[in-house]
């Protein structure tokens, strides 16, 4: 396959960037769509220019490192990480637009690299359990209903990789967010913080220049481990039940 | 609690959720109201003036009235000053656009925003021309709102400005009315076709209930 790629050049998070276009050949559409970036950066690299800078890690599509925005959707065409995106969802001779996640609390770091670890600080916020788990515990100690362990399992699926604030019009991270609250706000592990973690991981979310959910249903098509968009309707739930609760006391 | 409330983005769609179900409530009845047009000059100015003594002998004359009209004019002000600082907020968290665009979402959800500030446009309009009749077309009578109604929808721009405003009240409450419903946590897998189904039926029913009433004049059915 023979194609081009317009990709998103930046120096530094200070500097100007833009749009450059490279021709790649001789790409087989069995490579992932990081191999064929890997192909043109050791291209670069051979005639002593600068690599495109990009995020990547596991490429089992489980880490979620990678990102990339392909021809204006997170993770590309595929309802899969950039990892696991392969070539044959393009034709020879395509352009390709490959552009970084887009939103003010994921400032870019260097070309299509960006800084997300305002997700972690809202992971920090209250995306944890103080119940002490030691190792894996006796399966039956704690009885969870199946419902709700295959809910929280669903939940406990992202892997925080920002797709959702990318496809958002608003740079929202309601779905991520929501993941997480959901995820361990159903089990019985996180109960004693129920409150308390919807509360403060919300307010994190806002303090880290997020935008609002507005509901257009963006991130869920965005996302490449099926988060629903219901989620967001689930954490709200929680959020006014805590505000409610919290309020009394 | 309030405090927690409007500092949140969470809290703030809240608000917006509440005082659009609020308003939402009030143009169900008011919609209702105004087909009672074709039922001739007697019953609909019977009707107004009915709704200045609801509530007698324990309300005063015209105390109902303004009791919902303050519930209204906090739910409008609620409205607007929560969608334009989430907006505002919004735009500032995605500064830059992607340089390969593509439409997102529906028309609708993409057309919440102007289509909130047409609709209050259209509110100081319909209020000036209507209830205070101070842009009103032919002498405003006070008390004889059939006479006005004919009157505003007899002239081309009083039609065009109130059918596009109702199809953009249309629009508006179709996302509007679901999105409300995800922001109070009353959303689920289960009832989501159910809601989307109320929110459209709301939509047409509203859109459709209150257009009869220039079609009335125009053709004529009205006069």
């Amino acid at each position: 396959m023979k194609l081009t790629l317009r990709v998103w050049r930046q120096k530094n998070a200070g500097a100007e960037g833009a749009m450059s276009t490279y021709e790649v050949d001789g790409i087989s559409s069995d490579m992932s769509f990081l191999e064929m970036l890997d192909v043109l950066n050791e291209r670069l690299i051979l005639a002593g220019e600068d690599p495109v800078a990009f995020d990547h890690d596991c490429r089992e599509g489980i880490c979620g490192a990678c990102s990339l925005v392909i021809n204006g959707d997170a993770h590309g065409p595929e309802r899969t990480t950039t990892c696991q995106l392969h070539m044959r969802s393009f034709q020879d001779g395509d352009t390709i637009d490959i552009e970084p996640w887009r939103a003010s609390a994921f400032p870019v770091i260097k070309d299509l690299v960006v800084d997300r670890s305002a997700f972690d600080r809202i992971i920090q916020a209250g995306g944890y359990v103080t119940a002490p788990t030691g190792s894996a515990p006796e399966a039956h100690a704690t009885p969870v209903p199946k419902a709700d362990a295959d809910f929280a399992f669903e939940h406990a699926e992202c892997i925080g990789c920002g797709a959702c604030v990318a496809a958002c019009p608003n740079g929202a991270a309601m779905l991520f967010t929501s993941a997480k609250v959901n995820h361990l706000n159903v089990l019985p592990q996180g109960a004693p913080e129920r409150e308390t973690r919807v509360l403060d991981m919300v307010a994190q979310m806002d303090a880290e220049g997020f935008g609002g959910c507005t509901l257009t249903g963006e991130c869920a098509t965005a996302c490449p481990k099926g988060i629903p968009l219901v989620s967001i309707t689930g954490m709200n739930k929680e959020w006014l039940r805590a505000a409610r609760k919290v309020g009394k006391r | 609690m309030a405090r927690t409330m409007w500092d949140s983005t969470v809290g703030k769609k809240t608000v917006m959720a509440v005082s659009g179900l609020i308003m939402l409530l009030y143009l169900v009845a008011h919609m209702i109201g105004n087909l009672k047009i074709y039922f001739g000059a007697g019953e609909f100015n019977h009707y107004a003036h009915w709704l200045r003594t609801v509530g007698e002998p324990f309300m005063h004359y015209e105390w109902t009235l303004w009791l919902i009209r303050i519930v209204l004019v906090v739910a409008v002000v609620a409205h607007a000053t929560s969608a334009y600082q989430l907006s505002r907020r919004d735009i500032k968290a995605r500064p830059s656009k992607y340089v390969h665009a593509r439409p997102r979402s529906s028309y609708a959800t993409r057309t919440m925003r102007w289509g909130g500030v047409i609709l209050g446009l259209f509110i100081v309009w319909h209020l000036l021309d209507l209830t205070t009749g101070t842009v009103h077309s032919g002498g405003f009578q006070e008390g004889h709102p059939y006479q006005n109604v004919v009157d505003t929808f007899s002239t081309w721009y009083g039609d065009v400005v109130y059918i596009v405003a109702m199809l953009a009240l249309g629009l508006h409450i179709r996302h509007g009315f679901w999105s409300a419903a995800q922001t109070l946590g009353v959303g689920s897998r289960a009832r989501d076709r159910a809601l989307k189904t109320v929110a459209n039926v709301l939509a047409l029913l509203l859109t459709a209930g209150f257009i009869a009433v220039p079609v009335g004049v125009m053709t004529g059915v009205v006069s």
